[in-house]
């Protein structure tokens, strides 16, 4: 009996321990190839310099330019909009069936595929709003993308806060918004920060939303406003590694796209980790 | 009894759902004087106590009938802002629920909503109302400390202290005592004693022992019902229904 429980403790750890490594291992795998076969390229003229002969020479700054605005476009939309939304659900709305259903519709948002998205945003955002394919189209769209993963990221946030919270600040004359925004927000903020700067990178790293909406094959020019199109790295790097008809040389510096993106994503995440180490550290 | 009644209950009905929880209850509190509400878990003293600062309306599904008075005025009067209420008549919770802040913004707390900036100000009722919840010697060093470093019993008298700070009129305890030790339980019953000379007291607690040393009057609820209410030493010395006398000596419950 007693050879037999810990004959399933063993393999029941192991069983653990292997999905561990495997998961690891992948991702070391992706990494050590990436940097094995990018790094080489990335100097500064790489990152600073637009492309040169047809992509085979020359660096990749309007791409990383690209990237970064409409991240932000992105951002300015789905911060608010999300955090807001969630306080709403969580504080505000009442809890029957009917908000269930928004939130179950929520949750499925998030698993649409990303070029179901891109091509609502052409629908939307290029042809019925009359934005063209443009930084503010292609960032909206991504804003759409992610706006399920903000919400429900800062609505998880906000279930952390004890009830207590809210109701001491009640009862001592408090109103409902001078308890959520005095008892409520400043403790669940940094969860919520960190749920959407997640969903920010994801949206970073997107090529089938801004394909249609906005990113451009090839600018001459940075953009000079958001109604203009943009260079992106997710997309630079999928013309490099599948549209370009000198594969042999393009292929490193496809890598050293690759590597720029992973390590923008990477800041990005980092962010996240800092931001809400620092604010967690504030509230003691 | 000849006592004003501060805050009191009429006909009094309060539904979850589909469930009774109070049933036609007729509770007056006297002003300036702990009233116990005494019963066995599930009697509806929780949920009675928290009608009366409508601390039960942000709960989904909750439904009440009858009146609630506070000096002769309906709570439910549409004139008579919940919020307001809930400064008049403040309350102390089961469970010690300090905010995670220092010790002083936590008292400064209802002060700061109700739009109090004078740092001069804000000091002295700090210092007051931690004064009055007997707690001022023990963290005058420490204000600046997170509230969640003080020991359970401390943290309590914090919770008293930060509902002081407004100036109540009414103070509900909700089993106040429930999750803190035998000592602190002690020093929290010797403050409510004291809190009377100022403020009407109506406190919850299921320790009968308690209800005796406290307060001046009791009531005792069963199934949502009011069984009998009266001074204190005749509730637990001679009370009228046989009810009560099995349930104070300990028969049931």
């Amino acid at each position: 009996m007693i050879r037999r429980k810990s004959v399933a403790q063993f393999l029941g750890f192991w069983a653990l321990r292997l999905s561990v490594w495997l998961v690891l291992g992948v991702l070391a795998l992706l990494l050590y190839d990436i940097i094995r076969r990018g790094a080489g390229v990335i100097n500064w003229e790489f990152l600073t310099k637009p492309p040169r002969r047809g992509m085979t020479e020359g660096g990749i700054f309007p791409a990383i330019f690209g990237t970064l605005l409409v991240t932000m476009v992105t951002a300015v939309l789905a911060i608010p909009v999300g955090m807001f939304a969630a306080i709403y659900l969580n504080e505000y709305a009442r809890q029957n069936r009917f908000t269930r259903l928004i939130r179950l519709s929520i949750r499925n948002l998030s698993g649409v595929p990303s070029i179901v998205y891109g091509l609502f945003g052409v629908i939307l955002f290029v042809n019925l709003l009359k934005f063209g394919t443009s930084i503010l189209s292609a960032g909206l769209t991504l804003g759409l993308m992610t706006l399920p993963w903000t919400v429900t990221a800062s609505e998880e946030s906000l279930k952390t806060i004890p009830a207590a919270y809210r109701e001491g600040a009640l009862a001592l004359g408090a109103t409902k918004w001078q308890a959520i925004r005095t008892n409520v927000l400043p403790y669940a903020l940094p969860g919520m920060l960190t749920g959407t700067i997640l969903g920010l990178a994801r949206a970073a790293g997107e090529t089938a939303p801004i394909m249609f909406t906005g990113a451009a094959f090839s600018l001459p020019f940075l953009p000079k406003s958001l109604s203009d199109q943009f260079m992106a790295l997710p997309y630079h790097l999928y013309i490099m590694a599948t549209q370009h008809h000198d594969i042999a040389k393009v292929r490193p510096l496809a890598y050293g796209t690759a590597l720029v993106l992973v390590g923008m994503i990477f800041g990005l995440n980092l962010t996240a980790v800092v931001l809400r180490y620092r604010l967690r550290r504030r509230r003691r | 009894m000849t006592a004003r009644s501060k805050i009191e209950a009429r006909k009094l009905d309060f539904f979850y759902g589909s469930k009774h929880v109070l049933k036609g209850l007729d509770l007056a509190c006297p002003e300036k004087s702990v009233t116990a509400i005494i019963g066995p878990s599930g009697c509806g003293k929780s949920t009675f106590i928290r009608t009366l600062n409508r601390m039960n309306d942000v709960v989904a599904g909750t439904r009440l009938a009858g009146r609630i008075l506070l000096d002769g005025a309906d709570i439910h009067d549409p004139e008579m802002d919940p919020v307001e209420l809930r400064r008049r008549v403040g309350m102390v919770f089961q469970k010690p629920n300090p905010f995670p802040k220092s010790i002083f913004d936590n008292v400064a707390y209802g002060l700061r909503i109700n739009g109090e900036r004078r740092r001069g100000r804000l000091e002295e009722v700090v210092e007051k109302s931690l004064r009055e919840a007997a707690l001022w010697d023990e963290v005058k060093d420490r204000l600046r400390e997170n509230a969640f470093a003080l020991s359970g019993g401390q943290q309590q008298r914090l919770c008293i202290a930060r509902a002081l700070a407004v100036r109540p009129e009414v103070i509900l305890f909700d089993e106040p005592c429930s999750a803190i030790d035998p000592i602190a339980t002690a020093r929290v019953e010797d403050l409510i004693q004291r809190l009377k000379t100022e403020y009407t007291v109506v406190i919850v607690t299921h320790n009968m022992q308690q209800a005796a040393r406290v307060s001046d009057y009791t009531a005792f609820l069963m199934l949502g019902e009011l069984v009998e209410f009266g001074d204190t030493k005749t509730i637990f010395t001679a009370p009228v229904r046989k009810m009560t006398e099995e349930y104070i000596t300990g028969r049931f419950g």
